[in-house]
């Protein structure tokens, strides 16, 4: 687990070796808190390497230990405090149970400290996989993939399209819907948020749709071409959906960008 | 079928088979390598001439470089791994190592999966980095794949192809058993 030799100096003073018991002094927090990935693997290593018994520890030595953690952490790292904090109310609360006597009409109730055990040993597990997960080859590092040179053709770049082809082809489309302008007047509220998802889905089934496809010109008039306008705009802005054409004044096309 | 019969045909469909793979920058699936051929072919001869290919790769008459592997994708041609250390020199900077938070958090997504960043820290003990997993996001080795049906509908994260193909492994079950990794019972009585 913790091989290597602590590398730290506290006051000046080299500091090596790590404590029997729980208790860290106040002033080498800091060196505990980059060593050990959290509570539970600190309460792992001494358990295993120092057969700390999880019954064995004074509850209120832990209490203040931690309560002066909990100070100097305001500085440091709140977030771990928390996390060490709720291991030592866990500890206090097991052993509570334990010095408890038991009710007799509650023997079934499990060993307080069970959880904690599962908890340990799975936590154990990961950290040794992870391990072995780390030292495996991988790709980049141990693994290199062939990759014979060869321009590959299907590497065309989509045709650009510029604004002047965008405005052309939005004026085309106003003109045919001129030939069928309606008199009629209506207070259609129109989002331009709902056509983004109408076209979208379109574009899930369609796969590749022409610009002009989108509008039905007889039935929708004026005021929905432009908000079918405004949305595919906005759609190309938010970089949901990607327009293309072959050459000036052919088709644009509309398709989902990946 | 005819084609397949005729065994200097079979000498030049692996041939397709293995100019495609080496000049591919990906890993190409059974379903990629059908779109080579104008006629019809069927799987499992696909399966046989990729066989065939990975044998002349390893038993052919001089030793080869490289070496034809099946990962979660595809397959891929690689260089053999006696050789990744004298590769490895053409690359000054050395790879940066993933800290400890970074690899257990990555072995929790991979043997638990679907996991919530809650799961993850109650396995850990610790509230998870968003820093950890951005950087296994950035690697493509782990993604998004649906929230769970709980209050605040948390995302669930799992491990992606590349993931897998990154560790040259076909599928998770090809990780190393966990079981394996189970360490002595932590004594109860004292």
């Amino acid at each position: 687990m913790i091989e290597a030799p602590i590398n730290a100096k506290i006051k000046g003073e080299a500091f090596t070796s790590l404590p029997q018991d729980l208790y860290i002094p106040p002033y080498a927090l800091e060196v505990f808190l980059e060593t050990f990935e959290g509570p539970l693997d600190l309460l792992l290593y001494l358990i295993r390497k120092h057969n700390l018994d999880i019954l064995d520890i004074s509850m209120a030595d832990l209490t203040r230990q931690y309560m002066q953690y909990v100070e100097k952490m305001h500085a440091i790292k709140l977030e771990l405090a928390a996390d060490y904090l709720l291991m030592s109310a866990m500890l206090i609360e097991i052993k509570s149970r334990m010095l408890l006597p038991k009710p007799a009409d509650i023997e079934s109730e499990e060993d307080p400290r069970a959880e904690l055990v599962r908890r340990l040993m799975e936590y154990e597990a990961i950290k040794l996989v992870a391990q072995r997960l780390d030292e495996m080859p991988k790709v980049g590092e141990d693994i290199i993939v062939a990759n014979a040179y060869y321009q590959n053709i299907c590497d065309i770049k989509p045709p650009e399209v510029s604004l002047d082809d965008l405005a052309e082809s939005w004026r085309n489309v106003l003109k045919r819907a001129s030939h069928y302008k309606h008199h009629k007047v209506s207070r259609e509220e129109l989002s331009v948020r709902e056509h983004m998802s109408i076209i979208l889905r379109r574009l899930k089934t369609d796969k590749l749709v022409e610009f002009s496809q989108l509008f039905d010109i007889v039935q929708d008039g004026m005021p929905k071409l432009v908000v079918y306008f405004l949305a595919i705009l906005e759609l190309a802005r938010e970089g949901l959906l990607r327009m293309t054409q072959q050459a000036p004044f052919s088709p644009i096309y509309l398709q989902i960008s990946v | 079928m005819s084609q397949v019969n005729n065994p200097s045909n079979i000498k030049e469909l692996k041939n397709i088979l293995e100019a495609a793979l080496l000049t591919s920058h990906e890993p190409l699936s059974l379903d990629d390598m059908t779109r080579l051929f104008s006629e019809r072919m069927e799987r499992t001869t696909l399966r046989m001439l990729l066989d065939e290919l990975k044998q002349d790769w390893s038993f052919g008459s001089q030793k080869s470089t490289m070496e034809l592997v099946q990962v979660a994708t595809g397959y891929r041609f690689q260089a053999r791994s006696e050789y990744a250390n004298y590769l490895a020199k053409m690359c000054p900077e050395k790879q940066v190592k993933y800290s400890r938070a970074v690899m257990e958090t990555l072995a929790i997504i991979a043997y638990k999966q679907p996991v919530t960043r809650g799961d993850i820290e109650q396995i850990r003990g610790v509230a998870v980095n968003p820093n950890v997993m951005r950087q296994l996001q950035e690697r493509d080795w782990i993604d998004v794949i649906g929230q769970r049906d709980v209050p605040g509908r948390p995302s669930l994260y799992a491990t992606t192809k590349i993931f897998l193909d990154d560790l040259n492994l076909r599928s998770l079950s090809e990780l190393p058993a966990m079981e394996d990794f189970a360490q002595q019972e932590i004594p109860l009585d004292s």
